[in-house]
């Protein structure tokens, strides 16, 4: 084995404490305002643009950004806790998250200044969405097929080809997606893509909304016709994306949303049991429980270390396999105890609603932001086996 | 690892290495390996690594005795190293001075209860207590018809004591204390119940899984890079790969949940909800990934790991048996659902966020 596995029993400091309780405060506040109903995980309005300002002016995007650029330096572990209790609470995040988890860091490290000046501070302000475009129709998990080309044109790029399965891309500002600017060469067959931000809703880019088994559009077909892109649009080394796009994904992949997408069922079971439980039940309950609580610890600790400079790359892999097939099975465990519930039980129905949304949520969340089977691919690899 | 920044933790990973080889001891059919471990682990101070100097032990800290069980869990040693730093733990709660030797706890299990009679003898009947047979005495948690509870040293000699093996062939004995005078007994502190001492030995055992599944996993990781079938290394094979990265998630989830519970219970300043949900939590985590993560190791191994000539089961049932001790993680699982619905839905996510 190459190195041992580690997970750090990280506690929180106490700022994050007391951040969590003016994150919990807000978070109620506009819960009685009526900005989002939390035990309604499956609204239709899930973009709700004056929520993400208003998380914008708190303080809470960009949080770990420079000041300079708009954000705050404060650690990753607040992050984290604004992270959490966004999520538990069933916040309508859809605006800001992926600027915030991931695009923006993207842009730090490989936009031109002046590009960083005029976007960060805007995505702090929780003014703009993002997309990312990585899936075409013939290159899902296999990122280095993709075949939309960039071609090279006066002061830019011409871009043509199908971007799909793009979340969010239908109320998207900005996309970074990967295009072709070379073919693979024989020794390096993911040599040849290259990182470019997108403006979206400009000529030559058509979004197409595709549905989804929840009935929700999150996700879209996104189709590029001559659309042109400038020079300073390119994000870091020409044909050299795959440099760049497996090196930082621990973050991404360790965060609490990677085991809590469907926790509210869980929330709303233990309602719907009351305080004296059966055995059954209670023994039900005491199992998920301890598996929420092992998932957090881990993810956690991942974010811990991640703070103090290291790089668990294959424990943050190990997170989002084992959590995304946790939140998976969640639903259907909740259902088996569920079917004892008593007819009295007061959020009956909530419960059941929840259940029928989240049992048809699971399927997505072993697929989205990289498969179970890429995720024990990596794995594999940091066990030496590949 | 994180422990072996601790001075304590490497002796004792040392001692192991030196004397507690899986392959040597494995093959010494007559257990010969046992008295020089024990003597080495003795000389270092550790079996009474959570004793204070006063009370006859090393003075260890919480966190360092926790580490030393963490290496004893990658070693899958099987000396009542464990139990008898949980018995000078449990005695010196009470002030009581550790006598040399080995120990172990009574009761080892939840449901069993040790009454303190009205003349000071204790009786009671305790089952599944490891290494009863060898220990020289007994740390006994017992309580009075009033419910307080004590603590008392015990000569194991004026006890009956039934014999019996665990899954991984470990002493695990049903002890009876008929009347038995204690060779010392005092008032556990304020708060302190059979609670305390089985959630204590959970996370122990706990810290056990987690290193004996550290070690299946590396031991499986070489064996697939070693085997050739079908013409190449069955760590080539997908299937091979995926068993092994679940493997990796299991004791990956075990470690966390483990260590995590030893954190919080070697900071703790009380002991409350919060610390509840850890030690259970880890020792129900730890348990189920003892079944699935073992049941992985012995997958790639195939037949071969099946032989006792292999060193794989010494840590497999021995995960496996450990599931047992102080409370199996279907008893804590049901106590946990319980807390957790009295508490209430909405403060569930308190209890999870709590640290």
């Amino acid at each position: 084995m190459t190195a041992a596995l580690r997970f750090d029993p990280i506690r929180l400091p106490s700022e994050c404490e007391q951040l969590r309780k003016e994150v919990r405060a807000f978070l109620a506040e506009e819960i009685a305002a009526g900005t989002f109903d939390p035990h309604k995980p499956n609204r239709e309005d899930t973009d709700v643009p004056e929520f993400s300002r208003k998380v914008g002016a708190r303080g809470w995007l960009g949080m770990t950004w420079p000041k300079k650029y708009g954000g705050h330096e404060r650690s990753f572990l607040e992050r984290y806790v604004v992270t959490e209790e966004m999520r538990v609470a069933n916040a309508p995040t859809r605006r800001f998250f992926v600027a915030d988890r991931q695009s923006g860091p993207v842009l730090l490290k490989y936009a031109p200044e002046h590009i960083k000046m005029e976007i960060l501070p805007r995505i702090c302000r929780g003014e703009i969405c993002f997309a990312i475009g990585m899936s075409e129709p013939n290159s899902g998990s296999d990122l280095f097929a993709a075949k939309t080309r960039a071609t090279k044109t006066d002061g830019g790029y011409l871009i043509n080809g199908t971007k799909i399965w793009t979340s969010s891309a239908h109320i998207a500002d900005y996309m970074i997606a990967i295009f072709r600017t070379s073919p693979p060469t024989k020794e390096n067959r993911r040599h040849g893509l290259t990182q470019f931000l997108v403006k979206m809703k400009q000529p030559g880019i058509q979004v197409n909304p595709i549905a989804q088994i929840t009935g929700q559009y999150e996700f879209n077909e996104v189709v590029f016709t001559d659309h042109f892109i400038p020079d300073d649009h390119v994000l870091g080394e020409i044909d050299g994306a795959w440099k760049q796009a497996t090196s930082e994904l621990a973050y991404e992949r360790s965060g609490p949303e990677r085991f809590l997408e469907t926790y509210y069922v869980l929330t709303e079971l233990v309602r719907a049991v009351g305080n004296n439980p059966d055995t059954r039940s209670a023994e039900g309950i005491g199992r998920l429980v301890a598996q929420v609580h092992t998932m957090r610890r881990m993810s956690v600790s991942v974010a811990g270390m991640l703070q103090a400079g290291k790089e668990p790359v294959v424990e943050a892999s190990i997170v989002k396999d084992i959590g995304t097939i946790w939140e998976q099975q969640l639903p259907h465990r909740v259902r088996e105890l569920a079917a004892f519930v008593e007819e009295t039980a007061t959020n009956r129905e909530t419960l059941e609603k929840q259940l029928d949304f989240a049992i048809k949520t699971a399927p997505k969340l072993t697929i989205q932001g990289g498969t179970t089977e890429v995720l024990r691919g990596i794995i594999a690899r940091g066990l030496g086996l590949r | 690892m994180a422990e072996s920044e601790n001075i304590v933790a490497e002796t004792a990973e040392k001692i192991f290495a030196d004397l507690a080889d899986a392959q040597t001891i494995n093959r010494d059919k007559k257990g010969e390996w046992k008295a020089p471990l024990w003597q080495a682990l003795t000389d270092a101070g550790l079996p009474l690594s959570w004793v204070p100097e006063d009370c006859g032990g090393s003075g260890a800290s919480l966190a360092e005795g926790f580490s030393v069980l963490s290496a004893a869990g990658r070693f899958a040693v099987a000396v009542p190293l464990a139990e008898t730093m949980l018995a000078g733990w449990l005695l010196a709660q009470a002030k009581i001075t550790s006598p040399g030797g080995e120990m172990t706890v009574v009761p080892a299990s939840p449901k069993d209860r040790i009454t303190v009679n009205a003349d000071g003898s204790l009786s009671g009947r305790a089952r599944g207590v490891p290494f009863a047979k060898v220990a020289k005495h007994f740390a006994v948690l017992a309580s009075d018809a009033k419910g307080d509870f004590s603590v008392a040293l015990v000569d194991a000699g004026k006890c009956r004591i039934e014999t019996g093996l665990n899954l991984g062939g470990d002493p695990s004995d049903v002890v009876t204390l008929d009347k038995v005078q204690p060779v010392t007994i005092k008032p556990a502190p304020t708060g302190f119940d059979q609670a305390r001492l089985m959630l204590m030995g959970g996370v122990a055992r706990s810290l056990q899984i987690a290193g004996a599944l550290e070690s299946m996993l590396e031991i499986s990781v070489r064996y697939s890079n070693e085997r050739v079938a079908f013409e190449k290394k069955i760590s080539k094979f997908q299937a091979v790969q995926h068993n092994l990265a679940r493997l990796a998630g299991e004791s990956a989830a075990a470690l966390a949940a483990a260590t995590s519970a030893a954190d919080a219970i070697a900071n703790a300043t009380s002991f409350n909800d919060e610390v509840f949900l850890e030690a259970v939590a880890a020792k129900i985590r730890c348990s189920e990934a003892a079944e699935k993560g073992g049941g992985i190791a012995h997958q790639v191994h195939g037949a071969i790991g099946f032989t006792i000539e292999h060193i794989l089961h010494r840590y497999s049932l021995r995960a496996l048996a450990w599931r047992d001790d102080f409370g199996s993680e279907s008893f804590w699982a049901v106590e946990l659902g319980k807390l957790v619905a009295q508490r209430g839905a909405d403060e569930l996510w308190p209890l999870v966020a709590s640290r």
